[in-house]
């Protein structure tokens, strides 16, 4: 076996591409097992959400469509419901884009948890 | 009693005599004064403090107390480490001899030589880190492997400068940008380039922001940096409990060199995950990371005495040091620019500089560089996948290298 000690240019070389390549093999080598992983977990929720669904109550025909509406699973990227106290919801929609604004975030990444007007009193 | 004589015994002893009276004196003040330039960077200009301020201490601590012919009251004694290393001499490999003749940094340094506190850091770096960015997103594992071209470069590079395989090795793992691999490796194979081969690494970790976005400009236009990427998918409890028994069966069985490594990260990353050891997790993050990252500092800073560091090798250290984090930035931008093309511009090729490790550090810096042109865009989360991939691709370099010339 060669000297690895003072080791020759040329085996330098092969060294340094070898090491190269056996990094790339073990990171794709994980790489396919993360993907993997990530397609069972998928299926798996895929399998959930369509038991939840299935679960769900059927729906008056009559009923009203908010009804259901709120029965379903949320979309996906939703940020939730948002709750107003005492607040009209153009104000609302005023008040979420100035604070958008301010912080110089696109609405659709803050998450507005409720809205409550704040009386003299409590001031 | 004679005053006079005691006196005079005093100060031929003291250190003050000793930079002048011994072989090489002199050259301790030097160290001296480099001791207090990396203080400064330490505590005014923040760069890595926790490592930085130990190491220039551990530095300044064997430079006033280490002298040639006069080194029975150091703290840190090169001669006796150099008897240890000695093959076929009377103490090679003898802790005992060690225990017998230590100083107080000396002990320190025990857990260096055995590799304990670079895996034990590592053990606190997987409970502080959360790989859900690289689940949900494992393409990041390729600009993880990309990044670390800089290591095998300075590998080659350091050859060519006339040193030897297992030295050319620990220098070129510089380009992990991984200071507990670094270290890990070099007292593996080149324990006499440890001092420089550490401060190299960290100073030019505490560097990134200055050396990669010059480069990230050059490689990439402006269409490409304003690139917004689309959030990534959640990613389940299962997978991130699950994902670090993956790794450490896989890679471990692949290289079985990075146990100590990667076996440590995905230990302390499981505490952190598993939701049953939030105790223990604590523990690896804050306590035992606190108390390790004390005695390596000090007693890598300690491994810096005159004799040993001022020379020619330190400066080609130095400077193969900032060639390898040079390259290495290129190749995760190349893999980032491979990702841009072959996704239809939907990813941003900033985030591949992130590669390099550094966690999180060079994810801020890509998060940065992105929003200088694009005041919306948050790159962060999606450039932590492939920072996280390169303390594991680091890893998988150090393993390799370590098998190759062990």
């Amino acid at each position: 076996m060669e000297d690895l000690v003072n080791i020759s240019i040329p085996t330098a070389a092969g060294t340094a591409l070898l090491g190269y390549l056996v990094v790339f093999f073990g990171l794709v080598l994980l790489m396919c097992v993360l993907l993997i992983m990530g397609a069972i977990g998928a299926k798996k929720r895929a399998k959930e959400e369509a038991a939840a669904l299935a679960a769900l109550p059927v729906p008056d025909q009559d009923a009203p469509l908010l009804k259901l509406e709120n029965t379903l699973p949320k979309a996906k990227g939703t940020a939730g419901e948002l709750k107003l106290y005492n607040t009209d919801p153009k104000d609302a929609a005023m008040i979420m884009a100035i604070v958008a604004d301010s912080l110089g975030k696109p609405l659709n990444e803050l998450r507005f948890i409720s809205i409550r007007e704040v009386t003299d009193d409590e001031v | 009693m004679n005053i006079m004589g005691v006196l005079g015994k005093l100060a031929g002893e003291s250190g003050f005599a000793s930079f002048v009276l011994t072989e090489g004196g002199w050259k301790n003040l030097v160290m001296i004064l480099i001791a207090f330039v990396l203080l400064y960077l330490g505590i005014v200009k923040k760069f890595e403090p926790l490592l930085l301020c130990g190491i220039a201490f551990g530095c300044l601590l064997s430079n006033l107390s280490y002298f040639i012919e006069m080194g029975q009251n150091a703290v840190y004694h090169p001669d006796i480490w150099a008897e240890f290393l000695k093959e076929g001499g009377d103490h090679y490999h003898s802790y005992g001899y060690i225990m017998r003749e230590a100083g107080l940094l000396d002990f320190f340094y025990i857990g260096v030589k055995a590799g304990i506190y670079p895996s034990l850091i590592f053990m606190g770096v997987g409970a502080m880190t959360d790989f859900g960015p690289l689940l949900a997103n494992p393409k990041s594992l390729l600009l993880g492997a990309a990044a670390q071209l800089g290591v095998f470069v300075a590998f080659f590079g350091a050859v060519l400068l006339g040193f030897t395989g297992p030295q050319a090795a620990s220098i070129g793992i510089i380009g992990g940008a991984d200071g507990p691999t670094a270290i890990f490796l070099t007292t593996k194979l080149a324990p006499e380039l440890l001092g420089p081969i550490a401060i190299a690494a960290y100073s030019y970790m505490a560097l990134i922001p200055m050396i990669q976005p010059p480069i990230m400009k050059l490689m990439t236009n402006d269409k490409m940096r304003k690139v917004k990427m689309v959030q990534s998918r959640e990613v389940s409890k299962t997978e991130k409990i699950i994902f670090p028994i993956v790794v450490s069966t896989f890679v471990i069985l692949l290289l079985p060199s990075t146990a100590p490594l990667i076996g440590c990260l995905m230990l302390g990353n499981l505490f952190r995950e598993c939701g049953v050891t939030d105790r223990l997790s604590d523990t690896a993050q804050n306590a035992l990371m606190n108390i390790v990252t004390i005695f390596l500092a000090t007693s890598v800073g300690a491994t810096m005495v005159a004799q040993n560091f001022l020379n020619l090798d330190t400066i080609k250290i130095v400077v193969l040091g900032l060639i390898a984090f040079a390259i290495s930035t290129v190749g995760g931008l190349c893999g980032g620019l491979v990702m841009y093309k072959t996704s239809g511009g939907k990813i941003n090729p900033l985030i591949g500089s992130a590669g390099v490790s550094a966690v999180p550090m060079a994810a801020r810096v890509s998060q940065d560089v992105g929003r200088r042109y694009n005041k919306n865009n948050y790159l962060l989360m999606h450039a932590m996948g492939p920072n996280v991939a390169g303390v594991i691709g680091s890893a998988i370099a150090a393993g390799f290298l370590l098998s190759v010339f062990g």
